[in-house]
């Protein structure tokens, strides 16, 4: 009977060690390099936000511009939209700011509103600042100018 | 009534028969230190964030959401407390502000904001009430601590230095008039200028 609990617990602590390791197995390389998945890493230095108020290329038409801005304590919710208190139609003259787009006034049949439809209120949805920082996983984006000058032959 | 009044001031009228003039003056004196500085050491208490936060009201509303601010946490480590921007720091205007502030102790009593639903509900007449108190000392509190004449726009960023060496040195703006709900959250703006 002792004999048979005794093999009992060495299989339990056997199977332990291996269930350890497996809980344990080195992380995928993502935007954390290196490590395992239980091991805690060093945190990356926080990049700042660039804020120098100069307008951005765009990688497509299409694309919604970033903000050159820092937009620390900004609030955007139910009650009121600090993005608005410049950029909006009837405060862009006075801030000077770019007014929202067309496309902000409109609803998502093309009816022209009034003020700024519900489905465009939340400004970062679409919009972000950017940091003073190399993009952490590069990338191999060309932008149409750079296919057409590279030719159909690049991926 | 009339006839007890009447005697107290038939003491008062009177000189005193027992005590000297020197120990009634020196008596008076001193009693008058204690007597002031009890009410200011009281005063001062009453104008601390501990004594502000020792209601659930603004322990719960307020210096919570205060928390997450600029004005409680950064990178300098200088913060401002409840009575830096509610209280004015002269003493003249303090006891007014003081005095105003009695109210507060009836909406404790009473209840007025002790629910987070009644608070919201009354936090725009509230906000309101603080704007204007603001607008119409310039921004006082503000100017406590952020001097106008000692600001440097070569270290502001563009949009600031822009709104700051225009509409706030010409006085036509004041703090508040931009900088609403740095501290805490606003409440509905619709309707407010400049929102």
């Amino acid at each position: 009977m002792k004999k048979h609990l005794l093999i009992a617990a060495c299989m339990g602590l056997l199977s332990w060690g291996a269930v350890a390791e497996s809980l344990d197995a080195p992380a995928p390389d993502g935007r954390r390099l290196g490590g395992t998945i239980a091991q805690e890493l060093q945190a990356e230095e926080m990049p700042k936000v660039e804020n120098k108020d100069l307008k951005r290329e765009r990688n497509y038409p299409e694309q919604p511009p970033t903000i050159p801005h820092k937009i620390d304590g900004y609030r955007v919710d139910t009650n009121s939209n600090k993005c608005l208190s410049c950029h909006s139609r009837s405060t862009a003259a006075k801030s000077q700011a770019p007014m929202i787009s067309i496309t902000h006034y409109m609803d998502r049949d093309g009816q022209p509103l009034a003020t700024v439809s519900p489905r465009r209120y939340f400004c970062e949805q679409c919009h972000v600042p950017q940091h003073e920082t190399p993009a952490a996983i590069p990338n191999t984006f060309k932008n149409i100018d750079q296919v057409l000058e590279g030719g159909a032959s690049q991926p | 009534m009339w006839e007890l009044l009447k005697s107290y001031w038939q003491i008062l009228r009177r000189p005193s028969v027992h005590y000297s003039l020197g120990f009634l003056t020196l008596g008076g004196f001193i009693a008058g230190i204690i007597f002031w500085g009890g009410f200011n050491t009281a005063l001062e208490v009453t104008n601390t964030e501990q004594f502000c936060t020792s209601c659930h009201e603004m322990r719960d509303n307020v210096f919570e959401e205060m928390k997450t601010t600029i004005h409680y946490s950064n990178r300098s480590g200088v913060r401002a407390t409840c009575p830096d921007c509610h209280v004015p720091h002269n003493w003249t205007d303090k006891i007014a502000r003081k005095m105003q502030a009695s109210k507060e102790v009836w909406g404790k009593i009473f209840g007025t904001i002790s629910t987070r639903e009644k608070f919201l509900e009354k936090r725009r007449e509230l906000a309101e009430h603080e704007w204007a108190r603001l607008k119409a000392n310039d921004s006082l509190e503000c100017r406590n601590c952020h001097n106008f004449d000692y600001m440097d726009f070569t270290r502001q960023s563009k949009r600031a230095m822009e709104q700051h060496s225009t509409a706030l040195a010409s006085g036509e703006a004041t703090c508040i008039d931009c900088h609403k709900g740095i501290a805490h959250e606003l409440p509905d703006m619709s309707g407010v200028k400049g929102w």
